[in-house]
């Protein structure tokens, strides 16, 4: 893959010496831990950024997504003792089930009635993981979710664990980008366009609109699975309405015309709302909401469009 | 000889509006075939009908005697109808190359776990898709433009760049809705030697347009509706001297003069 | 006997709830018809009109009619700024983008209440001292009675303003056709900001009816929103008539649910509705053409 090679390469880079470098910068001191919740946010970024940014179908119920993988695993694995991973698999099992099975009719609606239609499941969801206390534990949850392992290596250190969540990153980064260099990737970019045009053009636009929905669900539900396996306690406040719309903001903030923006979003985010927010206990929804407004007002190609913003502004002034 | 496209009684209404009442005509391959009509004829609802863009009420299309009326779009394209729009519907955040690739999906296959991990038949058929993109780019004249944005193009390239697309699909019968509307002379006739080219390369022409000079010039075979109905149809000369084509079109300023 | 009484108490809880579905339907229904914009933020009207309420009544001891009027104003200008600083300044918005605007302010609305009142439930004392009393020996809440006569006042007024002044038909003009409208020299930014604090005022009117029953607390706005956006997509978006009967249904589903099926669903109930149509039929069941005619 020529395209993009130094990016991916970069990303590398950054992500294997920063952890040496946290000791000395205060402000990213708690590195690996924010940057592990990053990487797992990532995946449900990248997936949500093909399916906006690519696609140009949203989704205000991603988060459902994340709770289907994470209450999946844990309960497969904490009350049916399965092993983790066929607990991330039959995650990805469900989640794509019930994607096909909502995206199907969602999918026929735009604009404003598909975020309804994506918003009203996602409170769905939310609503079944607070009710179905036998196998959720309802508003309390549960504990005592066993840790990933391969063979009797457990994944418990944070830094195993950073590397092992930031590996799958890449591989999805790696298949997200790989798409969008691809038959496949034009074709959603053309739906986005133009779908009467694409169709017309011999995309079957019903059936790509529902793949990269499925795809994103994907995303989401192995991100759920590692954030389930990682703090080892599971409740619905994590998959509400609000982190369904904070997915939807780190792809808006970072740039939705692009997998990187979702990427740097992510993590610019995740570190505001573990770190650099907690001094802030009652502002912090406030801040969310002015951000997202001011960038969308603003900066409607997130941080990725900067750049080439200034560029042209430096043009012009010459 | 067998007819290529055949639509048998073609209906269409939107409301109270009856944009098509019963029409029925045939395309012969090989043909370069008109459609006029004055404006709100019915003459894009007849090209969406035959796309598929919209259900006709009523009627039958069948392409080499297959019907394909219960088809939706992708399959007609797929079949082996492709067509252009009125008002240029280029994907326009992509480039001019990527808008032609676009057209190479149908007659591509790779899905999404080949695409994602690059396998070796994927990377063989992306550089055969973008080799067969630049024959039509450069058929058109485009290939200096390929990795511009499609929406700066001016109006004429982009109607070029939207030829290129439908060509991409490898069509049998190409539709042109108006390619000739925004340009200026010097691309229009650019234009007439296009579409012969493109009918001496085998593909049937379907064309609906407003200048009755070029209409007049490079069509085998005219139809004229009129408020939906079929008016008339026969060979350039026929229509022109056609009473009631003349009585639908009077009012309206035709320049036949230098004809 | 009890089981009739549980019915009418059932009904009658619904029938309450849904004026307030239907309040808010109609907050949609008037800025979706002038803007085709789906306001996100809708339900937190509600919330901030409740809140204010609080403000007014509990802590500056403010007379009801007083505190009425005071917060519906202050939630209105509320609503003029939204339109003011958020959606006219933006020129060829996508749907994505004003999508994303609203949602951002009702996030701005929601950290606003979370910042002055912070998480806890508020209430409001009802607006009259009578005693409950029975109904076929069901238990009436005096403030239900307030929450119907109050919708009813302001359906009657808004159906009244868009019938009979220039405003309101103007406003339905640009429904109908922006274009031909600005051409026809209405103002059509004005007509947007009137949209917008009609809407505001009407969410305000709900939240402070419904709080001395339900609570109020910052975070509601959302459930409020989306089940109010269920009384306007099954009445068939843009149709006041519509979303008012469609609310009501919609509280009595979610009544009736909640008492003979499961309480803790209550809330899902409405969004299973809510989806049904968008899937089924998203111009809804209660409007005219008109609806029908828009686009999804
Ligand atoms: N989607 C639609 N909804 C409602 N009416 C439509 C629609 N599309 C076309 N019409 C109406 O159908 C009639 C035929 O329109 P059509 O666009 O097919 O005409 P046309 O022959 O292509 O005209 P022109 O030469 O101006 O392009 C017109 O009266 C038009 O207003
Ligand atoms: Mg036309």
């Amino acid at each position: 893959m020529g395209y993009e090679k130094k990016k991916i390469l970069c990303l590398i880079l950054f992500l294997v010496i920063f952890p040496v470098l946290v000791n000395y910068i205060p402000a990213i001191s708690n590195y690996l831990e924010v940057m592990i919740f990053a990487g797992i946010f990532c995946l449900v970024t990248i997936g949500l950024s093909l399916l906006m940014g690519y696609a140009g179908q949203i989704s205000l119920g991603h988060a459902a997504f994340l709770g289907i993988g994470a209450y999946s695993s844990g309960i497969l694995t904490t009350k049916f003792g399965l092993s983790p991973w066929l607990g991330i698999l039959a995650g990805v099992a469900l989640s794509s089930a019930i994607a096909v099975v909502v995206g199907i009719p969602s999918l026929k609606l735009k604009g404003h009635y598909l975020a309804m239609a994506t918003l009203g499941f996602g409170e769905i969801v939310f609503i079944v993981f607070n009710e179905e206390v036998d196998l959720t534990g309802g508003p309390s949850g549960f504990a005592d979710i066993p840790y990933l392992h391969i063979g009797s290596f457990e994944f418990t250190s944070e830094l195993t664990y950073y590397i092992l969540v930031w590996s799958v990153v890449l591989i999805g980064l790696f298949f997200a980008l790989n798409l969008i260099h691809s038959r496949v990737g034009r074709a959603w970019k053309a739906i986005h366009g133009n779908e009467l045009a694409a169709e017309a053009m011999g995309v079957p636009t019903s059936k790509y609109k529902l793949k990269i929905f499925v795809l994103s669900s994907i995303y989401a539900s192995i991100a759920g699975s590692l954030y389930t396996h990682y703090i080892c306690f599971l409740n619905p406040s994590s998959f509400d309405l609000f982190w369904s719309i904070k997915f939807v903001m780190m792809v808006i903030v970072g740039g939705m015309n692009s997998v990187w923006g979702a990427i740097i979003g992510t993590v610019l985010l995740t570190y505001l709302g573990n770190e650099w927010l907690t001094a802030f206990k009652h502002f912090d929804v406030l801040v969310y909401g002015f951000i997202l407004l001011l960038i969308t007002m603003f900066l409607p190609g997130g941080i990725v469009s900067l750049p080439e913003i200034l560029k042209s502004k430096r043009t012009i002034t010459r | 000889m067998e007819p290529l496209l055949e639509t048998t009684g073609i209906t269409k209404h939107f409301g109270g509006i009856q944009a098509l009442n019963d029409i029925t005509f045939k395309v012969r391959p090989g043909q370069i075939k008109a459609i006029i009509g004055p404006n709100g004829a019915g003459k894009t609802t007849l090209f969406n009908c035959i796309s598929g863009v919209l259900k006709a009420d009523k009627g039958d299309i069948k392409l080499n005697g297959q019907s394909i009326t219960g088809f939706p779009p992708h399959k007609r394209a797929q079949a082996g109808i492709s067509r252009t729009f009125q008002n240029v519907a280029i994907f326009p955040e992509m480039t001019v190359l990527e808008n032609v690739l676009v057209g190479r999906h149908c007659r591509s296959r790779c899905e999404m776990l080949q695409a994602g991990f690059r396998t070796r038949s994927m990377r063989n058929e992306e550089r055969e898709i973008v080799e067969k993109a630049w024959n039509f780019l450069e058929f058109v004249g485009l290939e200096n433009q390929t990795e511009k944005r499609a929406g700066e193009l001016p109006l004429g390239d982009q109607r070029l760049l939207e030829i290129a697309r439908a060509l991409a699909t490898e069509p049998k019968i190409v539709l042109l809705d108006e390619p000739a509307g925004g340009l200026n002379t010097k691309e229009t006739e650019r234009l007439a030697e296009l579409i012969h080219q493109i009918r001496d390369s085998g593909i049937t022409v379907l064309l609906v347009e407003h200048d009755m000079n070029l209409v007049m010039d490079i069509s085998d075979e005219i139809l004229v509706i009129n408020f939906g109905e079929r008016l008339a149809e026969g060979n350039p000369k026929s229509i022109k001297s056609n009473p009631d084509v003349i009585n639908a079109y009077l009012g309206e300023d035709i320049d036949y003069s230098d004809l | 006997m009890e089981n009739t009484a549980q019915l009418v108490q059932y009904i009658l809880t619904g029938i309450t709830i849904g004026a307030i579905y239907a309040l808010v339907g109609l907050g949609y229904n008037i800025i979706y018809n002038v803007t085709e914009v789906i306001n996100f933020a809708q339900g937190e009207f509600v919330v901030l009109g409740g809140l204010v309420m609080v403000f007014m009544t509990n802590t500056l001891h403010l007379s009801l009619p007083v505190g009425f009027f005071l917060s519906v104003g202050i939630v209105t200008i509320l609503g003029a700024l939204m339109d003011k600083l958020t959606i006219q300044p933006i020129k060829n918005a996508t749907v994505l983008t004003l999508i994303i605007i609203t949602i951002a302010v009702s996030i701005i609305f929601k950290g606003l209440a979370m910042l002055i009142w912070g998480r806890d439930p508020y209430t409001l004392p009802a607006f009259s001292k009578a005693p409950p009393f029975t109904l076929f020996h069901a238990i009436i809440q005096p403030q239900a009675l307030w929450v119907l006569g109050i919708t009813t006042v302001v359906v009657i007024l808004l159906s009244l303003f868009f019938r009979y002044t220039m405003v309101g038909k103007a406003m339905l003009a640009c429904a109908d056709s922006p274009e031909a409208s600005r051409l026809m020299g209405i103002p059509v930014q004005r007509m947007v900001l009137i949209s917008f604090v009609l809407s505001a005022a009407i969410g305000a009117v709900a939240g402070i009816v419904i709080t001395p029953i339900s609570l109020m607390e910052y975070d509601r706005g959302a459930l409020l929103g989306l089940k109010g956006f269920g009384a306007s997509i099954l009445g068939g978006l843009g149709s006041f008539s519509g979303a008012v009967i469609a609310g009501l249904i919609l509280g009595l589903i979610e009544s009736l649910c909640a008492g003979y099926v499961s309480s803790g669903y209550k809330d899902a109930v409405a969004l299973i509705v809510l989806l049904l149509v968008l899937f089924i039929k998203p111009s809804g069941f209660f409007a005219g053409k008109r609806a029908s005619l828009k686009k999804f």
